[in-house]
């Protein structure tokens, strides 16, 4: 569905999406890599557990929302891809830490 | 719907589809009246989208022992209401009734808590609900994510919540199941009563009436001197803070923080006595937001999503007013800002004394009389 332009396939790095690893160039917002890559499904609803992937690309649309080194509901198109970068489904709404939800 | 029935057809005019007038209006149709309901569009000061939510008795009633009668019997009766609605509409409302908390963050504010609830279970004629005061640890049990800073809380078990925007939905789809005639965008500019009733007027026209029942909020102010009545009221504004869905934490609603049944987090709810202003204060906020991160530390890591700021359909006294008109038969009005709380109330009881035109006492207390003597005791 997308193609990378020429001119963006210069200094890559590696991150992984759901364990899976991904190249991207540097610069790369997480959600254009995800794009860039072949995904399309980042996310899942907290109400209904619909797919959901990025669609506006600059930040108001929230539909982008996934985990990112293990903090949840990060927006993917706000944050650049960063070497080693561990990001992943958010499944439903974001897990709050164990010991404060007991 | 039929938007164009002749005016013999009609029974009752309710003027507000908020809250207020969308239950009064559905109570009316369910007693077998023919009823009409005049709103106004997509910008009015509406306080039915933009209120918290609760369903609150703990604290009503201070000076005013038929109001925590009258906030009590509306909690019991919600189940039966959200039952109904849904049974109606298929709309479930998400009520949810474990009991309440107040949440103080020194002993100071704990003890003037405390001192409220007394002198409201000392007072002549009190009606007494029950309550808890229980300290950090004991507070801790039942909410554990509070922070260090709490010192104690009251629990009262009365207490719940509701999703209120799904509430507003449900009664306007239950007035359509009732066979209302429900209008949008037209706002009243007149009430002239004349024989027989009142005549209703405004850029989009005019109907005929025999009652005329006046749920407008604020704008009851200005239609109540129309029929005879006064409606005085005082600014109040409230700003609420809504985060991100986040998986559940907090069991129980506090009085100014509730996870909703969709997992956001509102926090509320400052009271501010403002002019008819709805920008969003800045100060405010961030004083409500570093209160809620004392009492619960795991929402500073949230995101918080959006803010709003609303209008309190407030009255002087703050409890609601129910009246109808000794010098026009069939003019009432109603307000109250706690809209979601007594919506049972409004639908079942006041729909009925409006319906059968005879006022019984526990809703005649909520006269404006109350602002003309002096108050004693």
């Amino acid at each position: 569905m997308f193609r990378r332009a020429p001119d963006r396939i210069e200094n890559l790095v590696t991150f992984t999406f759901d364990g899976q690893p991904i190249r991207a160039a540097a610069g790369d917002s997480v959600a254009a890599a995800l794009l860039a890559a072949g995904i399309r499904v980042c996310r899942t609803t907290p109400v209904s557990g619909a797919a959901r992937g990025p669609y506006c690309m600059m930040g108001v649309c929230f539909e982008c929302l996934v985990r990112i080194d293990g903090v949840g509901n990060r927006q993917g198109c706000l944050v650049p891809v960063q070497d080693g970068m561990r990001v992943e489904t958010q499944q439903g709404s974001r897990i709050l830490s164990a010991e404060a939800t007991a | 719907m039929a938007l164009n029935r002749q005016h013999t057809d009609r029974d009752a005019v309710v003027v507000g589809g908020g809250l207020m007038g969308a239950s009064l209006a559905w109570g009316l149709a369910r007693k077998g009246l023919r009823v009409c309901v005049l709103d106004e569009g997509d910008i009015a000061l509406r306080a039915s989208r933009a209120n918290f939510a609760l369903i609150w008795v703990q604290g009503k009633g201070i000076g005013f022992p038929q109001y925590t009668a009258w906030t009590k019997a509306a909690s019991a009766a919600w189940p039966r209401f959200a039952s109904e609605l849904e049974a109606e509409t298929g709309i479930d409302v998400s009520l949810d009734q474990p009991g309440g908390f107040t949440l103080c963050l020194s002993d100071r504010e704990m003890q003037a808590n405390v001192d409220a609830l007394k002198r409201l279970h000392n007072q002549p004629h009190a009606v007494s609900h029950p309550y808890e005061v229980l300290d950090h640890s004991q507070t801790k049990a039942l909410l554990p994510a509070i922070g260090p800073d709490v010192s104690g809380s009251i629990y009262c078990s009365l207490d719940g919540h509701v999703n209120s925007l799904r509430l507003f939905r449900a009664l306007h789809a239950a007035l359509k199941v009732q066979g209302v005639d429900y209008r949008a965008d037209h706002v009243v500019d007149e009430i002239k009563p004349q024989s027989g009733g009142f005549l209703v007027k405004g850029s989009w026209g005019e109907i005929s009436t025999p009652k005329v029942v006046l749920a407008a909020g604020l704008g009851n102010a200005r239609l109540a001197p129309m029929v005879g009545l006064e409606a005085p009221m005082k600014p109040s504004r409230g700003q609420i803070i809504v985060t991100e869905k986040a998986s559940p934490f907090l069991h129980y609603p506090v009085v100014t923080i509730r996870q909703t049944d969709e997992g956001g987090v509102m926090i509320g709810d400052s009271e501010e006595a403002t002019s008819a202003d709805l920008a969003t204060d800045h100060g405010i906020s961030s004083v409500m937001a570093d209160r809620a991160i004392r009492m619960f530390p795991l929402l500073g890591d949230l995101n918080v999503v959006r803010t709003w700021s609303a209008l309190r359909v407030m009255t002087l006294d703050g409890c609601p007013v129910y009246e109808r008109s000794e010098a026009h038969a069939g003019a009432f009005m109603a307000m109250a800002h706690s809209g979601v709380t007594l919506a049972p109330q409004h639908a079942y009881n006041l729909a009925t004394a409006i319906a059968v035109g005879s006022t019984p006492d526990d809703i005649l207390a909520f006269g404006t009389r109350r602002f003309h003597v002096p108050a004693c005791a």
